[in-house]
């Protein structure tokens, strides 16, 4: 099965951009519970969120990491509206970020440590909206070089 | 045996004949006494709905703790004429994916939106980017002239709790008038008008 791909191109406008692509059947670079386990529990968890106060839950996949210019960055990577009565599998093969990774800085070469988790806000029908972070995070390492060329 | 004493009302017993005069002179100085006792009234209606309007501004933290949805850029979550619920707690840190309420600078109307990125430095300076969920790009367009980013005195308020449909009455008032006017009449006409047994 394939690795994770993780290379970035930069740095355009003095920033980082990291590029990202996730797939379910992967495994991070030897860990042990890799992607797959992580969507699997998760998804098990939104079957039993859908209840009859529950309008949509608004997932987001966030990477977060510090550098020297940030003790704290988190980018959502990627997101998805489910609404009460769609799939709640998630099943997303080789899904590319939806959104530009940028760092603010300089940051993401040779960072060893970036955090996706998967979180999900919950929309009623009325009354509380609260922020859910579901369970489990894969850690993911960024090269120490950059990428001079990239084809697409 | 009323001498016209303003301390007389009608019905309280003694009445004799009077000249229509007379009559109509007490029933006016009557009316202005229940008038001014239902000006009160009212008076103390309004003080307490701004007390506790200002008790929640205190209590929540933020400057406007209640907002109407305005637009349909946060759907298919809230749409416009949704109620929203806002703290502002100092100490709340802005996470990726809060849905926060904000001003740009030099606008009045404010903005609800989600936060996408956050860069936050140890010193507590936090810089964030808001995109709405119905919208294909982030905010940066709506920012001021040259801003990329917004800092946490631009938020007016974190989105806690929601009301569907509720802030509709507002809309209606802004966009007609008329409707404003006829139901401050109504109201001002009720207030007037009511007789306390």
């Amino acid at each position: 099965l394939r690795k994770n791909v993780e290379d970035f191109t930069g740095p355009r406008e003095r920033s980082d951009l990291g590029f990202v692509t996730f797939d379910i059947t992967a495994d991070i670079l030897n860990r042990k519970s890799g992607l797959q386990t992580f969507w699997n529990k998760n998804t098990l968890m939104l079957f039993f969120i859908f209840d009859w106060n529950v309008k949509q839950l608004f997932l987001y996949l966030s990477a977060e990491y510090s550098t020297k210019n940030n003790a704290l960055n988190q980018v959502v990577l990627w997101d998805k509206i489910m609404l009460r009565g769609d799939n709640p599998r998630l099943s997303l093969k080789d899904m590319k970020s939806k959104y530009f990774f940028f760092d603010d800085g300089n940051g993401l070469k040779g960072n060893r440590n970036i955090t996706l988790t998967l979180s999900w806000n919950v929309v009623p029908n009325a009354g509380i909206l609260p922020l859910v972070t579901g369970s489990g995070h894969v850690s993911v390492p960024f090269p120490d070089t950059y990428e001079t060329t990239k084809s697409y | 045996v009323c001498g016209g004493r303003r301390s007389c009302w009608p019905g309280s017993g003694g009445t004799r004949g009077r000249a229509a005069m007379d009559l109509f002179g007490d029933l006016r100085r009557m009316n202005k006494r229940q008038l001014y006792y239902q000006v009160l009234n009212f008076a103390m209606i309004v003080s307490s709905a701004l007390m506790i309007w200002k008790g929640l501004i205190v209590v929540t933290g933020s400057e406007s703790p209640i907002v109407v949805v305005l637009s349909g850029s946060m759907e298919p979550a809230f749409h416009r004429g949704d109620l929203l619920f806002l703290t502002n707690f100092h100490d709340d840190p802005i996470r990726a994916g809060e849905i926060v309420v904000f001003k740009v600078e030099g606008r009045d109307i404010p903005i609800v939106h989600r936060v996408i990125k956050v860069h936050e430095k140890g010193n507590g300076n936090i810089k964030f980017l808001t995109k709405g969920d119905n919208n294909e790009v982030d905010d940066r367009g709506l920012y001021k002239e040259g801003q990329n980013w917004l800092e946490k005195k631009d938020v007016v308020g974190r989105a806690r709790g929601f009301l569907p449909y509720v802030g509709m009455v507002t809309i209606i008032m802004n966009d007609y008038p008329k409707f404003k006017y006829a139901l401050l009449a109504v109201m001002g006409a009720y207030v007037l008008l009511k007789r306390e047994s």
